[in-house]
């Protein structure tokens, strides 16, 4: 087949002129060049708009006063971002214990299992899912069977969205831990879960902290699927289980698609500076922990 | 000892579990509460356009349309980039290829609402003012016979192109990063080999690269499409909103993601139900997608050492 292949390649050279097939690389790569431009061009347009935008915004009491029902000015975004950060820290604490065990039984004991590949086929499906489809789950789930919008709801979704994704990281990172460092944990004399959680699990750990960030990163700017759960108040987070929770993604839906009103689409702006500076945190934090592992 | 072990095993195996139920649980969860949508309208549900909340009439055609249309325009956009960003990224020196792998990996953080307020405030103006009287008026497309069945009666700035461009620029660093892989995959020998032959670069790409790691770029290919299926908040800002089938390029419109973002929190009875229903179609669309992808992806995942 490689043979054909090649000769293929050759007698198809043979047809066209050089000069012809030489212009004809020139003209793609100076296509590829200009469609890298134009990645990483959007990229910087976009952080640039929410950095000029946000910046005019940014004050101390724009960052500690709660946001203000339609109209009054003098909004902040603080109880919106005190909501984001329940939000996201309770859906790392409902996911990341299971969906870390769950990735160890995929790496540790489901090699060649049939179990094993039908619940890691799951794992990318679901991932696959539309954050919507999930936020429609978790509203009949929880919001239709409590009879109220909560923050709870909200970090439900959040973990949803979270599972597969950090139980998918944690199988990945732990398969690459060789196979000679069990093998001599458990000639030690070790128990199985013991090998696992103090010695593969510990030479990943690297790994298995980048891909809990990187999930962390993912959910913190998710929007569609506290639409129906978490919704949006004009209030401190007060009842976690019982009331609508303001969250950063959400009043940065409520204040520029749903608000005629120039000073809202400002603080807008400013809210969606914080969250990307929050985001890009995370992942300037994950390149680093990283890199000090490749050495 | 033998027995903690065995605890251990059935506790990390009792979690993996929780994965395998929530997919069957979602479709349940769908599927039983638009039962009476498809009760009432039948199959006829998915290619009836009526919208019609003061008769109870529903339908799902303006919807899936607009999600087909808004996804197919992406893919149109942002296929061709992405594939020639990932030969770049793959063929330029590490000093240069690294930052731009990051960049790449940046752009695909960027939450979606982010771009949706970007393409309101920036691309919806600049459509407005200078892309859409190009087109319409300079180039005289408009005049064209064909024209308005193109572009759509009118122009405002909103539409499908908006929503497509955007979605593009946000599956393409995706598409780009699973298609890098598929190219790094590729042997050494086999490429030095062609390049041997007197290939230009191009040649060896279209010819050897292509050609070894074609399922991979597939696999890449179907994952963009799944986001641009469910993306919600991006298309929601831009799309118009309007429970109209796809007119046209620079019409208005909507779909399933943006509907259910926009009518959901009011909706009961008969509409809570349709709008169950758009969700369902909309879960079978991407679990569809994702299944190719899987597929394609699978095939390739020996070649590619699957850990890398």
């Amino acid at each position: 087949m490689m043979n054909s292949q090649q000769i293929s390649v050759l007698t198809a050279a043979q047809r066209r002129p050089l000069l012809f097939r030489k212009l004809k690389n020139k003209v793609l790569s100076v296509f590829s060049l200009f469609s890298v431009v134009l990645a990483v061009g959007g990229m910087v347009w976009i952080l640039c708009t929410v950095l000029t935008h946000g910046a005019q915004s940014i004050s101390w009491e724009f960052l500690t006063s709660p946001s203000k029902p339609y109209g009054e000015p003098g909004s902040g975004i603080a109880n919106a971002l005190l909501g984001t950060l329940m939000m996201t820290g309770v859906a790392t604490l409902l996911a990341v214990p299971p969906a870390m065990a769950g990735g160890i039984y995929l790496a540790e004991f489901g090699q060649g299992s049939r179990l094993a590949a039908v619940l890691r086929f799951c794992a990318n499906v679901m991932m696959g899912v539309p954050s919507i489809i999930v936020g429609l789950f978790v509203y009949v789930l929880l919001v239709v069977s409590t009879g109220n919008f909560s923050g709870f709801a909200g970090a439900v979704a959040l973990a949803v969205i979270m599972f597969p994704v950090v139980m998918r990281t944690t199988e990945d990172m732990l398969s690459m831990v060789p196979v000679t460092l069990r093998e001599s944990a458990l000639a030690l004399g070790m128990s199985r879960a013991r090998a696992t959680l103090c010695i593969v699990a510990r030479s990943a750990r690297n790994g298995l902290v980048t891909g809990v960030l990187l999930a962390l990163a993912r959910v913190s700017g998710e929007t569609a699927p506290l639409l129906f759960t978490a919704m949006f108040a004009d209030a401190w987070p007060g009842g976690f289980f019982s009331r609508p929770t303001a969250s950063i993604p959400v009043l940065i839906n409520e204040y520029t698609m749903n608000s005629p009103f120039e000073s809202m689409h400002a603080a807008g702006w400013g809210a969606a500076l914080i969250i990307c500076l929050l985001i890009l945190l995370i992942n300037i934090l994950t390149r680093s922990i990283f890199h000090e592992k490749q050495h | 000892m033998q027995r903690r072990d065995r605890i251990f095993k059935w506790i990390c195996a009792g979690c993996a579990l929780c994965i395998g139920l929530l997919v069957p649980g979602i479709f349940l969860q769908l599927g039983l509460h638009s039962a009476d949508a498809w009760r009432e309208f039948g199959v006829g549900f998915l290619w009836s356009s009526d919208w019609d909340p003061a008769q109870e009439l529903y339908g799902a055609w303006p919807n899936v349309a607009g999600t087909l249309f808004t996804t197919g325009l992406a893919l149109l956009l942002a296929v061709p980039p992405a594939f020639v960003a990932a030969l770049f990224v793959v063929e330029v020196p590490g000093w240069l290829g690294r930052p731009l792998s990051y960049c790449v990996d940046l752009l695909a953080a960027i939450p979606s609402v982010i771009y949706g307020m970007w393409g309101l405030f920036v691309l919806v103006p600049l459509m407005l003012e200078h892309v859409q009287p190009f087109f319409a008026e300079t180039l005289g497309l408009a005049e064209l016979p064909g024209g308005r069945w193109l572009l759509g009666e009118d122009y405002n700035g909103f539409g499908f192109l908006t929503a497509g461009v955007i979605l593009a620029l946000m599956i393409l660093p995706y598409m780009s990063a699973v298609m890098r892989d598929v190219f790094r995959m590729t042997p050494t020998v086999l490429r030095e080999s062609a390049y041997g032959l007197g290939c230009t670069r191009w040649e060896v790409t279209r010819d050897v690269v292509v050609r070894y790691g074609v399922r991979g770029l597939l696999g890449g290919i179907f994952i963009g499409m799944g986001r641009a299926l469910g993306e919600t908040m991006a298309v929601l800002f831009v799309i118009g909103n309007l429970m109209e089938v796809p007119a046209g390029l620079f019409s208005g419109g909507t779909t399933i993601a943006a509907t259910l973002a926009c009518n959901f929190a009011e909706s009961d009875g008969l509409q809570r139900s349709s709008l169950f229903a758009l969700g369902l179609v909309l879960l079978v669309l991407c679990l569809g997608i994702q299944i190719a992808a899987q597929y394609y992806l699978h095939l390739t995942g020996a070649k590619r050492g699957e850990a890398r």
